[in-house]
């Protein structure tokens, strides 16, 4: 670097200039790797559902838990939304399933089909005289691998046929010979939808809902069932939802506020330290696109925390550079030539810029390890900011200086030889 | 030269004024907790035409208590909190937890005698996710300040004369207090006159406080501590302080001001969910320019004059 300054100003202002084209958001920038938004700036729902383990055996709870999400991974899916996440979330001990659908017009809608996945079981019935006990079973939607639509050969009535995997077909199997010639009924989201009489023991795991279904209902059923039942039951528990178009405001007005802070901090830096302050601006301009590009590349998903984290970060990049331009004023008052100063300045900023961001990012990283996702965007454009500020303030003003700042010849000959 | 350690009375005094109504403010009205801590609905729509008004909307709201899920419902919206943002056009209401059912019945009950209603944004949250995210906030504050303590500890371990380096750490942490208790003591004040609630955050920004709060202290005090390497006792101890202060007062402020230039673009062309987590930070940082000038090297020479 101290041999060829020109060289790598270049290549930094090379990979700055590409950064800018790949983080716009049109052209090439649009097409390659296009920015990935969070739910508060493009509008969609986040959705935290608490599962009801409590008849879930202690051993099966993780594998009930990934079935859970699985299948209201496929629900969601069915319904269009582009990359939905869905995560489980273990808090305060409680089993918690977080959905989170992008860019979704009618949340209403979406919340509907994920709760009302058919939590399907069977259970016995004991009658006697006038009242009817159901005693539920332990054969639950969760063994269900699939369902087809079929018609009863008699009446040309649409039925649903549903397939047990291995387990469920023994539990199926076992359940039906102990009640041949007794009803057993099969539940629906809590409700009873049919309750035939037993025939005979069925083994290969194979059975028939025939219901009052018309063709749509059966249709929609066997949908869904094929998008799995719920294996147990959720609760809503916590809903944020921001619509696009406040979504995109929030956006603009971040975006607006960013630049109108930019330009606040140059102009500052140019009335106040004149031509350094001039080296220190376009210094801040490659912090902004290098920055921006690591975000994009790593990539981060910006949510509008992150954007306010990184807007912070344009006001906190120029800290280095202040540090070292007063340094520099102080050696200048000293009577060193101007080079001298500006490498003295460097030099003895170094400890001060370091500390100074140290507590900085002590705390970017406890945020970033103890909270929840809001602050985590914050916390981690907070740290790639303040990481990546101190090598563009540094490196890229000490080239500047070292290549546009001369010594006039006389002041060289005499005092830097001092 | 500025003859800072000269009034230094007058400056602590201010400081202890502040600090003295933020505490109390503190203590007598406490904070409003915002639906992320108490759980509850902040529910974000605009009417375009035939707008009613922030009564009207109220009303509406209380009305519903019991009725808004065909009886069953729990929902008591009798203090519904309702605001109208006026440059947006949009109202901002705070009701207790609305479920879904709840949700869909009011919106199409809006819908129906308004029909411009559109939502723009609708957070609920239960009561039972305010714990988790309260205990990650009393975590991440224990951390920061064990974290900082630590750093502050290492930052001065070579300095011994004429005042200790635990004092020079103390000092800082002290600062620290002083530059949170401000902003938090603001919040308590706005949550009483203006019910302004406090959420999840309001404690970033004052952790974020916390860490620059930091550096601006050490700034100061890496400056004396250098010009005590190279006076060697030749210069009075409040007199070095003094010089050291005027010779960082310009980095000092001007770190901050730049911060605080980007914070006051956010807070008048930024979004306005932002507004209040803004004001903390500009509030934070504020304080912390007058607490690294005014209150730190202050303490210092007070604690150099005590031990005499």
């Amino acid at each position: 670097m101290r041999k060829h300054p020109l060289f790598v100003l270049f290549l930094i202002v090379l990979v700055a200039v590409t950064a800018a084209f790949f983080v716009y958001p049109k052209n090439f920038g649009a097409k390659f790797m296009p920015w990935r938004l969070g739910l508060d700036l493009i509008g969609g729902s986040h959705l935290v559902y608490k599962v009801d383990l409590s008849k879930v055996a202690g051993g099966d709870r993780d594998s009930v838990l990934n079935g859970l999400r699985d299948v209201i991974e496929k629900r969601v899916n069915l319904f269009g939304v582009s990359e939905p996440q869905v995560f489980v979330a273990k808090s305060a001990g409680e089993d918690n399933l977080v959905v989170e659908l992008a860019g979704i017009k009618d949340i209403s809608q979406a919340i509907q089909l994920i709760g009302e996945t058919p939590l399907l079981d069977f259970r016995e019935v004991y009658g006697n005289g006038s009242s009817t006990e159901f005693i539920q079973t332990n054969l639950t939607g969760r063994y269900i691998t699939g369902a087809q639509l079929a018609f009863d050969p008699n009446t040309q009535a649409p039925q649903v046929s549903i397939s047990f995997n291995g387990d469920g077909a023994n539990i199926f199997e076992q359940m039906t010979a102990k009640n041949v010639g007794k009803p057993l009924a099969i539940f629906l989201d809590g409700s009873p939808i049919e309750i035939p009489i037993v025939q005979e023991k069925i083994s290969g795991g194979q059975a028939v809902i025939t219901g009052k279904f018309t063709i749509n209902e059966a249709r929609t059923l066997v949908e869904r069932f094929n998008a799995g039942a719920l294996p147990a039951p959720i609760t809503l528990i916590s809903q944020q939802t921001v619509s696009p178009t406040l979504g995109a405001d929030s956006l603009k007005k971040g975006i607006i506020a960013g630049i109108i802070g930019t330009l606040l901090v140059m102009v500052f830096m140019i009335v106040y330290y004149g031509m350094f302050g001039v080296f220190a601006a376009l210094a801040l301009f490659i912090y902004i696109f290098l920055t921006l590009g690591v975000f994009k590349i790593i990539p981060i998903t910006l949510s509008l925390a992150g954007l306010a984290g990184f807007i912070m970060t344009i006001g906190m990049a120029v800290d280095a550079n202040i540090l070292i331009f007063e340094r520099i004023k102080e050696e200048l008052k000293k009577g060193l030539s101007r080079t001298t100063a500006i490498e003295e300045g460097f030099r003895r900023a170094w400890p001060s810029i370091r500390d100074s961001n140290t507590s900085t990012i002590i705390t970017a990283v406890i945020l970033y390890f103890f909270t929840s996702s809001f602050v985590k965007g914050f916390a981690l454009t907070l740290l790639i900011g303040v990481l990546v500020s101190m090598f563009s303030a540094i490196a890229t003003t000490r080239l500047f200086l070292r290549l546009f700042v001369k010594d006039s010849i006389k002041t060289e000959n005499s005092k830097s030889n001092a | 030269m500025l003859n800072i350690i000269g009034r230094k009375n007058i400056f602590l005094a201010v400081s202890a004024v502040l600090i003295g109504i933020a505490l109390v403010a503190m203590v007598i009205f406490g904070f409003r907790q915002g639906i992320d801590f108490a759980g509850g609905t902040l529910w974000q729509f605009s009417i375009a035409s035939n707008t009613p008004s922030v009564d009207d909307l109220k009303s509406f709201f209380s009305a519903q208590g019991g009725s808004a899920s065909g009886g069953k419902s729990n929902l008591d919206a009798s203090d519904a909190i309702v605001t109208y943002d006026e440059a947006n056009g949009s109202f901002m209401a705070r009701l207790p937890d609305v479920s879904e059912p709840d949700h869909q019945k009011l919106s199409s009950l809006l819908k129906t005698s308004h029909p411009s209603f559109e939502e723009a944004g609708f957070q609920s949250i239960g009561p039972s996710v305010g714990n988790e995210l309260r205990k990650n906030a009393i975590i991440a504050m224990i951390l920061v300040i064990l974290g900082i303590s630590l750093y502050v500890a290492f930052a001065f371990r070579k300095v011994f004369q004429p005042v200790s380096s635990w004092a020079y750490g103390f000092i800082t942490l002290l600062t620290l207090f002083h530059d949170v208790a401000i902003p938090a003591g603001l919040l308590a004040l706005l949550g009483h006159y203006a019910k302004i609630e406090i959420d999840g955050n309001f404690i970033v920004a004052l952790l974020v406080v916390m860490g620059f709060s930091v550096h601006d202290t050490i700034v100061v005090f890496d400056r004396i501590r250098e010009n005590l390497l190279l006076d060697r006792g030749k210069t009075a101890f409040p007199e070095l302080v003094n010089k050291s202060v005027n010779q960082t007062i310009a980095r000092s402020v001007n770190t901050s001001l730049t911060l605080i230039l980007v914070l006051l673009a956010l807070y008048f062309a930024g979004p306005a969910s932002l507004h209040y987590f803004v004001l903390t930070l500009l509030v934070g940082v504020t304080t912390g320019i007058y607490s690294s000038i005014f209150v730190a090297s202050p303490l210092l020479v007070l604690w150099q004059g005590r031990k005499k």
